[in-house]
């Protein structure tokens, strides 16, 4: 390590916004600003600012990734697979190469290489080709004659952990996972396509058991849920001589940039990732993607420009997918509520690849000594799973909060209560109590006791997400001689809104309005930022924007300090201002103090420092706070007992996440992430047929996604939780506002039928099957 | 993205003009299976190409011509005949169908339907015609994987695989449910098809014959022949003290396929019911009467007890495959309830 940069002590507000700010010290680098006061006290932040760039996304003046055309430039196609499991024998692509408008061809399946040739899920890559047009890249890749060898496959998780399941990899082919544990750690053994187990080991849960008054048992299930972003994953790959460039749909310029420098040879001076309008990202646009990859290799091929945009198929069968998983949870507790032990089992499928656990919630959700968790991952003959919107803990939470729901109706507990005695948290206990007010719990019903044929039930769930922080993240802040500001990062604005909130914060510091700021993001000629995902966008990119942006106004203080003649400590930034404390018509405009400027601009740039007083864990890049997100979710539903229709009518939403600093994009968040967690309980699942392994649902029209219609009176309730972590003191909001829904709606179904269904999604079929209406025959 | 094989765009201005340029139906061209590139066809008619257009794009079709019958006119009229009844030309989209004054009062059940139906964007476009025509939903029959019975091939993959959409009625050889809630309204109105040719014959036939059963032919939903153009649906007169309504249930209620449908006409006179039509969709290959029902309803005074009778009875003869018996109580609670929802009408 580098010897400590120096240090400083502050006290910064701290606790939840409604019960009186406490305080705290910390030690925080010299270089950073002051702590910011509560967001009562500000201009700027926590505000609810317009999005700078929401006039451009709704006339279409945009530019997504597909809008991006270049000179020359190629359509590329990608040759998929037709079998779930098969050796290609042989390619044939003489006829598609021949074609006037092909300009290039690249075998992904290489007959003869046993890893290469063995495809293990129907649409995965075999070929790929560029040519001049859509119509002709079409044409030509129905020319490419492919012979399989069909082999036996798999593509149910339940068949698939027999030990008689035709096997999907082989020792060579098998995932290995990563280092740092996510998706699955490396290393575990494989019986069959059962790969595991994850474990977690505390305490002694067979003492614990024993302790026990009560034992509850519960099987929990959740679906494959696809992506289903609105725009596709799209690449324009441009190869030259002076390098590579790629306009790409992602989550993580910076991601891609080192994939592609690593995997093509180039060094990162060379490559250049570049992404303006996206149209959402859940987790399977974090990295190159097989389609990316073959997009740069077509490109330096045919030495011109390719696009590869997958459409909608491609996008459901092999853009990833969130793994299905069964779990069994057993729960031991005393009479009072407290908790003995917990122990997890748990089996999911991402299917050919990794990382179907289900996250930490039975674990650390609640206060419990002895806990004893086993995860294995199953592989199966369909399309990878990858990282979605709160991987692992959303079906965690599935099982984890109607299994709490279920101790509480054994011990006659309200279940409220129950959470109020085994849950450490005090965000989450407010958070209760605010929604428990909103819905006037108390006037909750037993379950089933609502009369008639719809049947009304109030039900609620917790989230649990840690405060992820990407400490490799870096924001330029730049003042012009003529007074306009830029602030530059390559992280990506990928419909949450970031833009907007870098604005925001480097107005505040700077005293001008978030309009004044000119945002230049998603791309990697700037300073390196954040990936959008695991919620740590804001958290790890606003601090460094604050930073620089404090540190151009000290050299903006020291000019106007000159003309003003006044020490540069007596000047403040206010309303388009420099003045001086406590004389505000002592000072110049901001304008005015800018044209002092030796040079046309004074810039700085910061990185993520470590949060004040520590991370509570470091990996690498990624580092995780000290306290956990959470976020308590409230759904009433009404249930018709004789259509087996789920109807959310309403959904109260209590999320945290540290300082807000624009409740209106946080809100816009928290509605995206409680409608997406409703259309995978009531809705969403990737079918496939037994019989030929392939999706029979592959568009929007059979798979389902919540719509207009179906999208309840969602009330967003935001706390503000003052740490005094970083110069913003903020946090994520995207995941842990998707994790707790379909557990309340479950627990309202419950509430409202008095049967509870343990398996999603919640169809029809499923409710009047756990009703005991189903029969054979008339 | 997928794209379509060219084609040429044929504006008729007349129906003979179009019946002669319609030299195939898609029906016989998708079962006419030429090559990965898909089944080629030859002149196809054209209304609103909601449903023509999905299955170029998902390249199960690809024409030669498209006939388009938007220009000749006379087919998007509404009219009032001499015998009382309503002549709907083909072309009426499901839009103005549904909001059709005289469509909203002398048949609501049909207003009902119509309104009911996909969403806004797509009534706009839907015609009536096109509406009735267009081809099932089966996800096998829509991907270009698999060759099943219905195109020609030698086996259903429904019956013995993801079959939670499908018919739990007349569902062998193939278990498709029919498309069109249009068509479970208009069957219970008793309406018939105008059906043209190129020499300007005009043939009528009541819609409930109109249909095909996939016992009969499992390759096609209907008698219409190459050359033939539906110009109209006429609806029959109805008595005073006739009571009708049509329900539709989707899993969801935005841009949705029914799950099931129901339409119930009554005629009631002195209390009785005199003549009971109950007609299911997405039950059956065809829209599907369900005979003991309206058997339970005729003659009787229809107090809830009878209709509890009549939705069981609307089961029966049922034969739900491995994973839609669900639809069993869904249909015996819709029959009810569209029911009521006439009687309530008054
Ligand atoms: C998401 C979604 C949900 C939907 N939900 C429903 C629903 O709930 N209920 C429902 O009923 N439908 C539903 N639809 C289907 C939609 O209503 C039909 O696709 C539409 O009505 C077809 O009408 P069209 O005019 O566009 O027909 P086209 O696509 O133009 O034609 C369909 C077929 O009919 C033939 N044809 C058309 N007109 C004539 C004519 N006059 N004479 C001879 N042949 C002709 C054509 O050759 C073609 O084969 C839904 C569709 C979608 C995409
Ligand atoms: S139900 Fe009919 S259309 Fe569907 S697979 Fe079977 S034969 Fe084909």
């Amino acid at each position: 390590m580098t010897t400590p940069s120096p240090q400083r002590t502050e006290t910064f507000p701290c606790g939840l916004g409604a019960d009186g700010l406490g305080e705290v010290t910390r030690q925080i680098p010299a270089d950073e600003p002051p702590p910011l006061p509560p967001n009562s006290q500000l201009e700027v932040i926590g505000k609810p600012i317009a999005r700078h760039n929401g006039r451009a996304k709704v006339t279409g003046a945009i530019r997504f990734t597909v809008d991006v055309t270049l000179p020359g430039l190629l359509h590329g196609r990608i040759l998929r697979s037709a079998m779930p499991h098969a050796i290609i024998r042989s390619i044939d692509t003489s006829l598609a190469a021949r074609h006037p408008g092909v300009r290039a061809l690249v075998l992904v399946a290489r007959p003869g290489d046993a890893l290469s040739a063995t495809v293990r899920y129907v649409g995965a890559p075999v070929a790929a080709l560029a040519a001049e047009s859509a119509a002709a890249a079409e044409e030509a890749l129905r020319l490419i004659r492919v012979q399989y060898d069909p082999l036996p496959f798999v593509v149910e998780l339940d068949r698939a952990r027999a030990p008689s399941a035709p096997l999907v990899h082989d020792s060579v082919s098998v995932p290995r996972g990563h280092a740092s544990g996510f998706p699955a750690p490396p290393d575990l053994p494989l019986h069959g396509n059962v790969r595991g187990p994850a474990t977690l080991q505390r305490g002694d849960s067979a003492q614990g058991f024993a302790q026990a008054d009560v034992v509850l048992e519960g099987e929990y299930r959740t679906q494959v849920q696809t992506h289903c972003c609105l725009e596709p994953h799209a690449i324009v790959a441009d190869w030259g001589s002076e390098g590579l460039t790629v306009y790409i749909s992602t989550q993580f310029t910076s991601g891609v940039r080192h994939e592609l420098a690593e995997a093509f040879g180039l060094p990162l001076s060379r490559v250049r990732v570049v992404v303006d309008g996206m149209g959402g990202g859940f987790g399977s646009k974090s990295m190159l993607g097989n389609y990316g990859r073959l997009a740069v290799v077509l490109s330096r091929q045919a030495q011109a420009p390719v696009r590869i945009a997958l459409d909608r198929q491609e996008e459901q069968i092999d853009s990833g997918n969130r793994p299905a998983t069964w779990q069994r949870l057993r729960i031991g507790a005393r009479n009072d509520g407290s908790l003995t032990a917990i122990a997890l089992r748990s089996y999911g499928t991402a299917g050919v690849a990794l990382g179907a656990g289900v996250g930490n919630v039975a674990d650390a959700l609640y206060r419990c000594p002895n806990v004893d968790t086993a995860q294995y991952d199953v592989f199966i003959n369909a399309g990878p799973g990858c990282a979605m919107r709160g991987p692992g803990n959303v079906p965690g939470a599935w099982g984890m909060e109607q299994a709490i729901d279920e101790l509480a109706e054994r011990l006659v507990l309200d279940p409220l209560l129950l959470r109020d005695r085994i849950d450490a948290s005090p965000v989450r206990r407010e958070e209760r109590r605010i929604g428990a007010e909103r819905v006037d719990w108390r006037r909750r019903h037993a379950p089933g006791a609502d009369a008639g044929v719809v049947k009304r039930g109030l039900g609620m769930a917790q989230s649990l997400w840690g405060a992820n922080v990407q400490i490799n993240a870096a924001c330029e802040v730049r003042a012009l001689r003529d007074g306009s500001v830029e602030v530059l990062s390559s992280v990506q604005d990928i419909g949450t809104g970031v833009g907007t909130v870098l604005a925001q914060v480097v107005a505040e510091v700077l005293g001008l309005r978030p309009e004044a700021i000119t945002v230049r993001i998603g791309d990697t000629e700037f300073p390196a930022g954040p990936p959008s995902y695991g919620s740590r966008t804001t958290a790890s990119i606003t601090p460094p924007a604050r930073t620089a942006a404090w540190q151009v106004l000290q050299s903006l203080l020291r000019e106007a300090a000159l003309a003003l003649e006044v020490a540069p400590d007596a000047l403040m930034a206010r309303e388009g201002r420099i003045i001086v404390r406590g004389e505000p018509s002592r000072g110049m405009a901001f304008r005015d103090a800018t044209a002092l400027l030796r040079t046309d601009c004074v810039s700085a740039v910061a990185s993520r420092s470590d949060d004040y007083g520590g991370f509570r864990r470091r990996m690498g890049d990624a580092a995780i706070a000290q306290q956990d997100l959470g976020g308590v979710q409230f759904a009433a539903v009404a249930v018709d007992t004789e259509t087996g229709i789920v109807r959310v009518e309403r959904v109260v939403a209590v999320q945290d996440c540290g300082r807000p600093l624009n409740p209106r994009q946080i809100e816009s968040q928290v509605h995206g992430g409680v409608l997406m967690g409703l259309s995978f309980a009531l809705f969403e699942e990737r079918i496939i047929d037994q019989q030929t392994g392939r999706m029979v649902n592959p568009n929007l029209e059979q798979y389902r996604l919540a719509g207009c219609r179906e999208t309840p009176q969602i009330e967003v309730v935001l706390l503000e939780n003052y740490q005094g972590r970083s110069a913003t003191d903020a946090y994520g909001i995207a995941e842990p506002s998707n994790i707790a829904t379909a557990p309340a709606i479950a627990n309202a179904v419950y509430n409202a039928i008095g049967v509870r269904v343990r398996s999603l999604p919640l169809t029809p079929g499923a409710i009047l099957g756990a009703l005991g209406k189903l029969r054979a025959g008339a | 993205m997928n794209v379509m094989q060219p084609f040429a765009w044929v504006g008729a201005a007349t129906i003979s003009q179009a019946a002669a340029a319609a030299s195939g139906t898609v029906a016989e061209a998708m079962v006419k299976h030429t090559g990965a590139a898909g089944p080629e066809a030859v002149g196809i008619l054209k209304a609103g190409g909601i449903d023509l257009l999905d299955l170029m794009k998902e390249n199960l079709l690809a024409p030669a011509r498209l006939v388009n019958l938007k220009a000749i006119p006379g087919l998007e009229d509404i009219v009032s005949e001499a015998d009382g009844g309503l002549r709907i030309g083909s072309m009426v989209t499901l839009a103005r169908l549904g909001e059709h004054p005289e469509v909203r009062s002398r048949y609501p059940a049909l207003a009902d339907a119509a309104r009911g139906a996909a969403s806004p964007q797509i009534r706009n476009v839907a015609t009536l015609g096109g509406n009735l025509l267009q081809r099932p939903r089966c996800w096998y029959f829509r991907a270009q994987e698999y060759r099943c019975l219905r195109k020609g091939g030698e086996h259903c993959f429904a019956i013995s695989g993801e079959n939670q959409y499908h018919a739990i009625f007349a569902n062998r050889p193939c278990a498709i449910v029919h498309a069109s809630t249009a068509a479970t309204a208009l069957v219970a109105l008793g309406a018939a098809a105008e059906l043209a040719d190129a020499h300007g014959a005009v043939q009528r036939l009541p819609l409930e014959e109109f249909f095909v059963s996939s016992q009969r032919d499992p390759q096609r939903e209907n008698v219409l022949q190459a050359g033939q153009i539906m110009t109209a649906i006429r609806l029959p007169p109805l008595p005073a003290g006739t009571r009708m309504a049509h329900l539709k249930q989707g899993e969801r209620d935005s841009f949705d396929w029914p799950l099931a449908d129901v339409a119930v006409v009554l005629e009631l006179a002195d209390g009785l019911c005199r003549r009971a039509a109950v007609i299911l969709g997405a039950a059956a290959p065809v829209p599907h009467r369900a005979k003991a029902a309206e058997q339970v309803l005729l003659g009787k005074a229809i107090t809830e007890q009878i209709a509890l009778q009549a939705g069981q009875a609307a089961l029966e003869g049922a034969t739900p495959l491995g994973k839609n018996s669900y639809k069993l109580p869904l249909f015996e609670a819709m029959v009810r309830r569209a029911r009521a929802r006439a009687l309530a009408r008054g």
